[in-house]
């Protein structure tokens, strides 16, 4: 058994599929971090998640069109991050209460509408409802190399775009106005206001950007990795997101790190269930869960995190 | 010193839990009124006719006996977790957790009442109870004291652990504790002298719930003439001045989750000796989920649990008939659920003057 786990073919194809699963948790970390950057927590991501999968499922079955599914899904997810940043910024509502709201709601949503508009006796025989997965694209010479190029450059063009924005989010929070504006309004939002930024705008765009990434990496779900639509399909990737923010100390390349991990996590419980490894499959499943756990644990919010995260902000009167 | 008394005037938001245990019953009505409009509102939209639909719903979960009867046998675990997410709340922890707490819960209960045979009911259906709640308790003590003693977020913590409790509980009925002969993945049947006595013929209507309205009952008096119960106020009030008063404010929120976690392991005792007779994967329908729109929107105040809990286990028993008779998914409930709990959290919104008042503290 152990012989056949470490095998170059079991290691390519792990790292290849550990790749491909971290992406969608990557980009709705990156999402969070921009959200929680701005001193808003968005616990409701794994709502938006499902959100964004069933969007884009549904977009792409009808209209036969990944991209359509790709963007309707993003605009899925940026409307209902608005509402999270209409209701927890104008409303001042506990964040955690919403959060924990709109990951309720929006995975009931999903599953009415996944029945109302495939019927729901059709979705049962969910085998005839696939879509065509977004097909890999591979760099020519570079996807030569052994190991290395299966791994990195035979990817689908989201996945490369993904690690693209890594550095972008580098940039935009060292040099731009807005991403100055962003921290400034997590870390200390009535020195911000007094500087003339308004926080609750910034808070609004952040938290609807953090959606629209969120809705997108639901998207990708369906769209890129399985070509069906299940309700659980999530299977807590939003929750591994917001975990993965903390342990990257809100800093794209930690949270490109944590997400690393926990698609390896992912990528190996599936790897070793078709290899009918000797554990019963249940604690396989339950492997990326515990592995968030530990992680949770380990690295809990430390210095590092906005000082003004979850505290809703409103100018008093005096 | 001009820092410890602005301490002791916390912010607003800090205020959270003494707000929403100060809330008043006219916006609790409100909140639902709320929310089956936004949910009706969804019902039109998907071609349904919400007057219908909602008709439908209340003829279902209240029209006859059994209808009644079902509702009231899913009233019981739903008001258990109301319970405990309530307790727990008052203690600015967040558990969302209480859907794993009952399925460990189940599991002791199931091991107490498979394994051990051949005593008195008197003694066998308390003892197989007791290790539900025993069950509950530990599940929720292992977050509680990773939030105590080394402040790791409870919600993921909580949320974690209730895959990991799916899969072991899954695990358990797939393989040690299967009943080969069924050929199915569910346990033996449990001893007879721990099955609920039933209390109306002919129905699953069973005495569980006297247990959880007297759960209600204690825990009320529990939070109002009891130390702890002034000491889970206090930090729920104001943590900050809980603790310059000398109140050990970690040992008060882990002694309240473990209460959190054995009111969900009750619930799940009682699901099992009272309803299912024996271990099922997935037969908590997110009771445990449930138990957090139950307790917000009760304000979480113990007995105000007993109705809120009654309106959802309505709103679940009566889907079933709103899915066959009005064509409208069974999802509906959780939308519903979900925008309960949204509402809960804005309600406070409203009440502008007191906000003012605290900000300017």
């Amino acid at each position: 058994m152990i012989t056949q786990v470490l095998t170059a073919a079991f290691l390519t194809a792990f790292l290849a599929a550990g790749i491909r699963v971290a992406v969608p948790i990557l980009i709705a970390a990156l999402g969070e971090m921009v959200t929680q950057r701005s001193g808003i927590i968005n616990l409701g991501i794994e709502g938006i998640f499902i959100i964004g999968s069933f969007t884009g499922f549904t977009v792409a079955y009808f209209t036969k069109s990944l991209f359509l599914g790709f963007l309707l899904g993003g605009i899925a997810g940026g409307l209902f991050g608005l509402l999270m940043g209409i209701v927890s910024v104008r409303f001042l509502a506990n964040q955690i209460v919403t959060g924990l709201g709109f990951w309720i709601m929006c995975g009931g949503l999903a599953k009415l509408l996944v029945r109302t508009i495939l019927g729901i006796d059709k979705y049962s025989a969910s085998s005839d409802f696939n879509i065509p997965r977004l097909e890999s694209l591979s760099i020519s010479y570079l996807s030569k190399i052994p190991v290395l190029g299966e791994v990195l450059f035979n990817q689908n063009i989201v996945v490369y775009l993904t690690l693209l924005s890594i550095p972008l989010f580098v940039y935009f929070f060292k040099y731009t106005r807005m991403g100055l504006n962003i921290d400034a309004t997590g870390e200390n939002p009535r020195a911000a206001d007094a500087a003339g930024i308004n926080v609750g705008q910034v808070r609004m765009l952040s938290v609807t950007f953090g959606g629209i990434l969120a809705g997108l990496a639901g998207a990708y779900l369906p769209l890129a990795l399985y070509g069906v639509y299940t309700d659980d399909m999530a299977v807590g990737l939003g929750w591994m997101a917001i975990v993965v923010v903390p342990f990257g100390k809100w800093r794209p390349w930690g949270i490109l790190a944590g997400s690393m991990i926990f698609g390896a996590a992912n990528a190996l419980q599936f790897r070793l269930q078709n290899m009918n490894f000797p554990l019963p499959y249940q604690f396989l499943l339950m492997f990326p869960y515990f592995v968030t756990l530990i992680m949770v644990i380990l690295f809990s919010r430390g210095r590092s995190s906005p000082s003004a995260l979850t505290k809703p902000y409103f100018r008093s009167e005096h | 010193m001009a820092e410890s008394i602005r301490e002791l005037h916390p912010k607003p938001w800090k205020q959270w839990i003494k707000r929403i245990s100060d809330a008043n019953w006219i916006s609790t009505v409100l909140v639902v009124l709320l929310a089956f409009l936004v949910g009706g509102l969804l019902i039109l939209a998907i071609g349904g006719d919400p007057l219908r639909a909602y008709l439908v719903l209340i003829k279902g979960s209240f029209g006859n006996r059994n209808g009644f009867a079902e509702t009231i046998v899913k009233t019981c675990p739903m008001l258990l977790a109301g319970l405990s997410v309530a307790i727990a709340l008052r203690t600015e922890f967040w558990n969302v957790g209480a859907e794993g707490q009952i399925y460990a819960g189940a599991v002791l209960t199931g091991l107490a009442s498979i394994y051990i045979q051949g005593i008195s009911a008197v003694i066998h259906l308390p003892l197989a109870l007791l290790a539900g709640a025993l069950g509950g308790g530990l599940w929720a003590f292992i977050p509680a004291i990773l939030k105590a003693r080394l402040k790791v977020n409870e919600v993921i913590t909580t949320l974690m652990m209730n895959y990991i409790m799916t899969f072991i509980f899954s695990f358990l009925v797939d393989g040690p504790m299967r009943d080969w002969v069924s050929g199915l993945n569910i346990s033996p049947q449990i001893e007879k002298t721990t099955w609920l006595p039933i209390l109306l013929a002919k129905t699953r209507l069973h005495s569980g719930i006297l247990i959880a309205i007297l759960a209600a009952v204690v825990l009320a008096v529990i939070l109002r003439k009891t130390v702890l119960g002034y000491q889970i106020r206090a930090v729920g009030g104001n943590t900050r001045a809980a603790r310059f008063a000398g109140i050990a404010v970690e040992n008060t929120m882990v002694k309240a989750v473990i209460i959190s976690g054995m009111l969900a392991g009750l619930a799940g005792a009682i699901e099992i000796t009272g309803v299912q007779h024996r271990l099922i994967a997935g037969f908590s329908p997110g009771y445990g989920f449930l138990g957090l729109a139950v307790a917000l929107l009760a304000s979480l105040n113990p007995i105000g649990v007993i109705f809120s809990a009654l309106l959802f286990a309505a709103l679940l028993n009566g889907a079933d008939a709103m899915q066959r008779w009005a064509s409208v998914p069974i999802a509906m409930v959780a939308v519903i659920q979900g925008l309960v709990i949204i509402f809960s959290a804005i309600r406070f919104f409203f009440n502008r003057s007191t906000l003012k008042r605290k900000a300017g503290s």
